[in-house]
């Protein structure tokens, strides 16, 4: 069954708390390379049957309303993942 | 839920009489955790608590309405996200914004559940440094002309408790001026910033002045010997009284 996927990230110009304590946490692991790290979120929203446009735009106004906070963050990516 | 015996002495019963008519929402969601604790400090204020379950369609006969603290759905998604959209919330919201001005008041996930429901600006998000804190925190009322801070003198310094581990109050910087020039930061932190909050805000309040959210926790600090030991530990009576002194100034 095909999933829409939806990448919620926080707004760039917002501290991503968790993001630093990760980017703490590499170095001690021997993981040098990464000078920042920021941490958002991957829904995946299953569809029974055919993804319409009309689907589609469910999934982006959900995005938008309940799946991320405008506030303090951006839907950066939706879409279509077949199973 | 009324029928708790009362420890402390309700106080503002005899101070005006009148208050004991009205009749104070406390709205409980799935996950809540201080509705009880709301509703007591309502009724040591003299007032009626009248217990609001989430899922109800109507606010009934409420006077103002108080959405506590706790953790609605786990704070799954975001803090107060889900709440937001419960059949409650959107009576609560159309009853905020009318001509009538509902009061309310929202501390601490009530908060958060409040500025989900872009009743108040901004956002709360998880603690600079990243721990949950629970500490008796002093607030200075910057703001005591809303519903909920009149019984306050301006600059009073008081001591709540304060639990959280997603209180870091967020806006951009536009926002920040807005609710500066507009009077409407109305409690900030004194001493210590305990979540990294912009600009030390505490609580914040709508433009009419009747819906007020803080992440500190008056309705713990309303009964003596139960309180912060800083300060009389009753400092967040002063809340429950200044709505019910505001009710029933309306209603004269």
């Amino acid at each position: 069954m095909p999933r829409i996927v939806v990448d919620v990230m926080p707004k760039p110009e917002i501290l991503d708390p968790q993001g630093k304590a990760i980017v703490g946490a590499l170095p001690r692991l021997g993981f040098t390379a990464f000078s920042s790290v920021r941490q958002g979120k991957r829904f995946e929203l299953t569809v029974d049957g055919e993804v319409t446009e009309e689907i589609l735009a469910q999934a982006r106004d959900a995005a938008e309303t309940l799946l991320s906070n405008p506030v303090i963050e951006d839907v950066v990516n939706v879409e279509v993942v077949e199973a | 839920m009324t029928e708790l015996p009362l420890i402390g002495e309700a106080v503002a019963v005899a101070a005006n009489p009148r208050l004991a008519g009205a009749r104070i929402g406390v709205v409980t969601f799935p996950g809540t955790l201080d509705d009880r604790d709301a509703a007591r400090a309502v009724r040591l204020a003299g007032a009626t608590p009248v217990e609001l379950w989430h899922a109800g369609t109507t606010l009934g006969d409420v006077d103002a309405v108080v959405i506590p603290g706790g953790f609605s759905y786990g704070d799954y998604l975001r803090a107060g996200a889900i709440a937001r959209f419960a059949p409650l919330m959107s009576k609560i919201i159309d009853a905020a914004n009318s001509e009538a001005k509902l009061p309310v008041l929202g501390i601490c996930n009530g908060f958060q559940i409040l500025t989900e429901s872009h009743l108040l600006p901004g956002s709360m998000i998880k603690n600079d440094h990243l721990k949950f804190m629970c500490r008796d925190q002093v607030l200075r009322v910057e703001n005591n002309t809303t519903a909920w801070t009149g019984d306050y003198a301006a600059g009073q310094e008081i001591t709540v408790p304060l639990k959280n581990q997603d209180g870091q109050y967020i806006a951009d910087e536009k926002t920040l001026d807005a609710l500066e020039a507009e009077g409407r930061v109305v409690f900030r932190y004194v001493g210590f910033n305990p979540n990294g909050s912009r600009r030390d805000i505490a609580g914040i309040s709508n433009a009419a002045g009747n819906v007020v959210g803080l992440m500190p926790h008056p309705e713990h600090a309303v009964e003596a010997g139960f309180g912060p030991e800083l300060g009389s530990g009753t400092e967040g009576l002063g809340f429950f009284t200044s709505v019910l002194n505001k009710i029933v100034g309306d209603n004269k």
